[in-house]
Parts: structure tokens; sequence; C-alpha cells
């Protein structure tokens, strides 16, 4: 038996490779992609902001304050009140909060639940997953919003159940794509050692596929942000989502839309902002993750 | 077609160093069919790949046996099938007098234990998100081999080192690696579980030369260190002549020619085989120009549809007319010596 020092192999030297720290790496993809550092700063910011809404705001967000109602933007209240003489500027902050929780908390069971029930199908394949994705092929043929609606009607509103109602419609489209990666690492034969090896499917699942589907996964996560802050947004627009008095911006929306769109225009327009703004930060980073994590797009 | 299983087992069995070791693997009757279906909901079978059709083979313990032929011929099926990957559209697998194509998922991971594989792509055949530490840890947690934790990892070491590997390596992943390291990972991962027997699925093959002569040295090592029975599937004649104690030709889903290593090479019978050898090449220019190649006309035919009767025959110069109705069952023609041909 050879000795292991008589092998070339194993003369390597293990430190010739310097690694690389993770600030440089950073400061590399940001020097390639502008617009997504650009949208993870504004991502940040809003997680800061609704981190620390109570350090900068003034006002109560929730409180009605009749003596100031109507007051055009100035010094005092930098986005004007609103017709319950509340700021807006703290209601947006707060606002910011609903918007965050809701999407972050959407998205990331929406697209895992995803996630697990996708690799799921793939590998145990055969009629399983045939059944399976006729399941899911009904859920993806209604449009989110619908599915939302309908999910919301059964449930009820408020909080907890706009998060359920945007997850569910969420799943299929997250297990959809996913399935389709873990269809292709099924294939892959360390898949089969480790069927060799005798380990059990959940440990084949969740060790040996899903840390290899992580990239459609992160893609579908960050895809998803933007979508479900729309959808609550919506929701909340429509009556169906938070209630007051709770700040969401779909509701400030609602409450000033139609009424005050030519006397007092910004109790619409700030929160109308504020949505755009989120949404389109949230598709910006999300179209940064897609370019960063797929391979068949990276320029490298 | 069978032939009668004592038979096939006399003379045959015998190791290297002539000592007979009790049969590990019998394979009998082996037939592997993929469907071919049309349709999405009601799945229309519409035909047969027969990947494999009819193998039955032994092997004794501290045995290599070679299984030999061209690319699609069945040998990776074959293999697939003994490690239950694919369950067999027909026969039977004995390890250690067990039919494993009898055993459910749960009762099969015993044996899963004892049956190991290394596979021919090294690229592949590791997770890319696992250190190679992991990889060679994690069989030997999940089995119960070695509760202690800090035990399995100088277990790896040692693994690392008998595999010609820095132990250092077990903080490294995969990408980090060559392919004849990889391959060596693979092979540390097989013996992790202490296996009696590895199917080794090609394993030099997508390797350079210089690499496959050390894996293959290594591999020989291994099995006398340990005592390891190998299947060796491979479609290099020089590196099977080597290794093996035993050869088997395939020829699309069947065996068609079985023997002793140097018997099967110095005295080839099959026409298949004989245009098999002919093929190697002698790296000796003068010889090579004037010696003679005897070339198999035409090309393999589709396992869908294979000829009737000997499944050679359009292709055999030495075919008559009977060969395109009668199958023609393994015959021994000297000791051990077994030809699946009328003509010879």
């Amino acid at each position: 038996m050879a000795s292991p020092s008589d092998l070339a192999v194993s003369e390597m030297d293990f430190d010739a490779l310097p690694e690389r720290s993770w600030v440089d790496k950073i400061k590399d993809t940001a020097r390639k992609k502008p617009l997504g550092a650009v949208s993870a700063c504004a991502v940040l910011v809003m997680l800061l902001v609704a981190a620390l809404a109570n350090a900068i705001t003034f006002y109560d967000p929730v409180q009605n304050a009749f003596d100031s109602m109507h007051v055009a933007p100035g010094a005092a209240h930098w986005f004007g009140t609103d017709q319950f003489g509340r700021d807006i500027f703290t209601r947006i902050v707060f606002g910011a909060r609903t918007a965050l929780f809701v999407g972050f908390s959407a998205s990331i069971l929406g697209s895992t639940a995803g996630l697990i029930l996708g690799v799921g199908s793939a590998y145990f394949g055969g009629r399983f997953d045939l059944i399976f994705q006729r399941f899911m092929d009904i859920f993806i043929s209604f449009p989110l919003i619908i599915m939302a609606l309908s999910v919301v009607s059964i449930f009820g509103t408020g909080t907890q159940n706009v998060i359920l109602a945007i997850t569910i419609p969420l799943i299929p489209r997250c297990a959809r794509v996913v399935r389709s990666s873990a269809l292709a690492i099924r294939e892959i034969p360390y898949v089969d050692a480790a069927r060799a090896l005798g380990f059990a499917h959940v440990r084949i699942i969740f060790r040996h596929m899903i840390p290899n589907v992580m990239a459609p996964y992160l893609i579908m996560l960050t895809s998803f942000l933007g979508q479900a802050i729309l959808l609550e947004a919506s929701l909340s627009y429509l009556g169906l989502g938070v209630q007051e008095p709770t700040p969401a911006w779909g509701l400030m929306l609602q409450g000033g839309a139609e009424e005050y769109a030519e006397s007092a225009p910004w109790i619409p327009v700030f929160p109308g902002l504020a949505i755009t703004a989120a949404v389109f930060a949230f598709n910006l980073f999300g179209d940064a993750v897609r370019d960063t994590l797929d391979p068949r797009l990276r320029s490298e | 077609m069978t032939p009668d299983a004592s038979a096939l087992e006399s003379g045959a069995g015998l190791t290297r160093n002539g000592e007979p070791g009790d049969v590990l693997v019998d394979v009998k009757g082996l037939k592997m069919y993929f469907p071919i279906t049309e349709g999405i909901v009601f799945n229309k079978l519409v035909g047969l790949v027969k990947a494999v059709d009819g193998v039955d083979f032994r092997i004794r313990r501290g045995e290599t046996l070679g299984l030999v032929g061209e690319s699609g011929c069945g040998k990776t099926t074959t293999g697939r099938c003994i490690l239950q990957l694919e369950r067999p559209t027909e026969g039977e697998i004995f390890f250690e007098g067990v039919d494993l194509t009898k055993l459910d998922q749960v009762a099969l991971r015993e044996y899963r234990q004892k049956i190991q594989v290394i596979f021919q792509d090294p690229y592949s055949s590791l997770n890319p998100r696992m250190k190679i530490g992991e990889m060679i840890d994690e069989p030997m947690y999940v089995h119960g081999i070695e509760p202690d934790a800090q035990k399995r990892k100088q277990r790896v070491s040692e693994l690392l080192s008998v595999c010609g590997l820095n132990p250092k390596m077990a903080d490294r992943y995969p990408h980090e690696m060559s392919g004849g390291q990889r391959q060596r990972v693979g092979i540390a991962r097989a013996l992790s579980l202490e296996p009696e027997f590895i199917i080794c699925d090609e394993p030099v093959s997508a390797l350079d030369v210089s690499i496959q002569a050390q894996i293959i040295n290594l591999l020989e090592d291994l099995r006398e260190e340990y005592n390891l029975t190998y299947l060796f599937i491979a479609h290099d004649l020089s590196v099977v002549r080597h290794l093996c104690h035993r050869v088997a030709v395939m020829y699309l889903g069947r065996i068609v020619e079985l023997a002793d290593c140097d018997e099967l090479y110095d005295n080839p019978m099959h026409p298949y085989t004989r245009a098999l050898l002919s093929a190697v090449p002698v790296p000796d220019p003068e010889i090579e120009q004037n010696r003679d190649i005897s070339f198999v006309a035409g090309e393999v035919p589709s396992p869908i549809n294979p000829p009737p009767g000997c499944v050679f025959h359009p292709r055999c110069p030495i075919a008559v007319e009977s060969c395109s109705q009668e199958v023609p069952a393994l015959r021994e023609l000297k000791p051990g010596h077994w030809v699946a041909c009328t003509e010879v």
C-alpha cells in the first residue's frame, strides 16, 4: 500500500490561494451591478427606517388630531396630514413596517414551502409528481390577486390572514420553478450515490438536493418580495387587507385617492410613491440576485 | 438461455491465488426493460428498451469480475440493478443468499452498507455543496457505524490517507480538487461503510492515463487489504485484463462470453469478443500495419427492437441461417469458458 506521501496529489500547497474577503466581494459585485447595488441600498434603508420608526418620527401614527386636518406639506408635517390629522410621513414610516413584515413573511413562507414541495415532487417523481403538479396547475391558473382575494374571503381580514393570503398563491409558483431544477439534480450521480449509501428520503431531499437548488430558490424569494408588497397594498386598498387604524400604504391610498385627489393631493400621492419606490427597489434587487446566482446569465 | 447454475460455478470461482471463496453475488435471469410511453395523463406504452435482457453470472468472495462491452450494451444498468437503484423487470439478485429484488427500501438499507459503488464521473458523483470530510462522515453517522463524532473524524482522516489523499483535504469542497483526487474521495466514501462488494462503474474512464494507473493500483491494493469483491464495469480492455480474474463480455443486453481473464484474452471464441479484442491497437507500428483486424460491419441494433435469435447475427461474420431463429444459450466449451454461440 502506497503511503500518502508517495503520491504527488498529497504534496499540494494548501495555502496557495488567498481567500478574498467578503468586503472585496461586495465591492466587486457593486462595480459590476450598479443598479443592483443601488436597489440593495434602498432595501437596506427601508429596513432601517422600519426598524427605527419610533426614533425618526415625531407624531403618533394612529392617534387622530382633529385640530390639524389636511395640513399641506411643510416644516411641521413634511408630507402633510390626512383627513384625521395624522402625520403622513409618520404613517408612511410605520407603514413600511407593515409592508416589509407582510412582504418578507409571505415571500419567505411561500417560497420555502414551494422549495420543499417542489424538490419532494421531483425526487419522488412518477405518479406522485404527476398528480401533485396538476394540483399546482390549478393554483397557478388563478391570478395572484384573485387567489389572494379568495383566501381572504375564506379566512377573513387582518395581518396574519393577509400573509396567509399572499403566501398560498406564491407556493405553487416557486414549487414549479424549483422542481424543474430539482429534476435535473435528481439525475446527477451524487443523488444516486446517496441512495446507494442507504440514506433516508428526507435526508437526501434536505441535505443533498435542497442545497443544490438554492439559486432558483433565492431568485424566486427576492422576486416575490416586490410582488408580495404590492399585493398587500392592493388587498388593503380594496379593504380586504390590513385594517384601520394600522398604518399601511394601501389603506392610506384608499382613504385619500378619490376624495382628496384634487383638494389635498399629498394624501394619496405620498403613499403611492412609497409603494412604487418599494416595489421598484425590490424588483431591481431581485433582478440583481438573479443575475448573480443564475450561471446561465453570468458573464464570467 | 439460462445456463445451469451449478455448472456455471464450476472452475470459475477460483480467486487468483487459487482459494475458492463462497458465492457472494448471484445474478439470475436479470432483465431490465425501460418503458417508452406517450401521453401526459394516460400513459400509453409504445415500446420497451431492453437494456438488460437475461443476464446470469456469479461472483465469488474476493473475486473481481470484469464486465465489458461497448456503450449502451447494458453494463451500467446491470450494475444499477445490483445496487437496487433500478428495480429489475425480472430476475433475481442474490447477495449472501438474500434476494435483493424482494426487499423493501427499509430492509434494503442493511444491504446497502455491504454493497457500494464507485461512479464513472468524479465531477458529478460528489455533492458540490458538501465538504469532503462531511461526505465521508455522513454514511458512518447514518448507519451508526461510529456514534462518536470525534472518532468518526479520526476515521475520515484514516480513509483519506488510505486512498492517497492528505487528511487536510477533509475541509475542502469538491470543486477545489482534481479529477483523480475526486475519484479517490469517491473511493473513500464507498469504503466508509466497510463494504464487502464494490461495483466499479467505469471508475477510470473519465481520468487521464497516468491517473488511471494510480486509481487502478489503489483499487488493487484496497482489494487485498480489505478482501473486497469487485464488479468492474469498463470498456477499456487493457485495464480489465490487469485487474480482473474473470471477464464477461456483454452485447446488447446479453452476456456473449464469460471466461477466466487470461483465457478470454488469449483464446476468445465468440465472434464479437474476437472483434472487440482485435480492435485494441498494438503499440508497435509494424505489427499494427500487418496484423489482421476483424472489423464488424454495421451498427449496434436498437435495444428497443433487438434482432430475433442471436442478437449479434446481423453483424456476425460466421452467422448461419439458424442464428436468426434460435437464441444461443451459454455453453461451456472449456472448463470455465462459456460462450453464447452455436457456431464455435
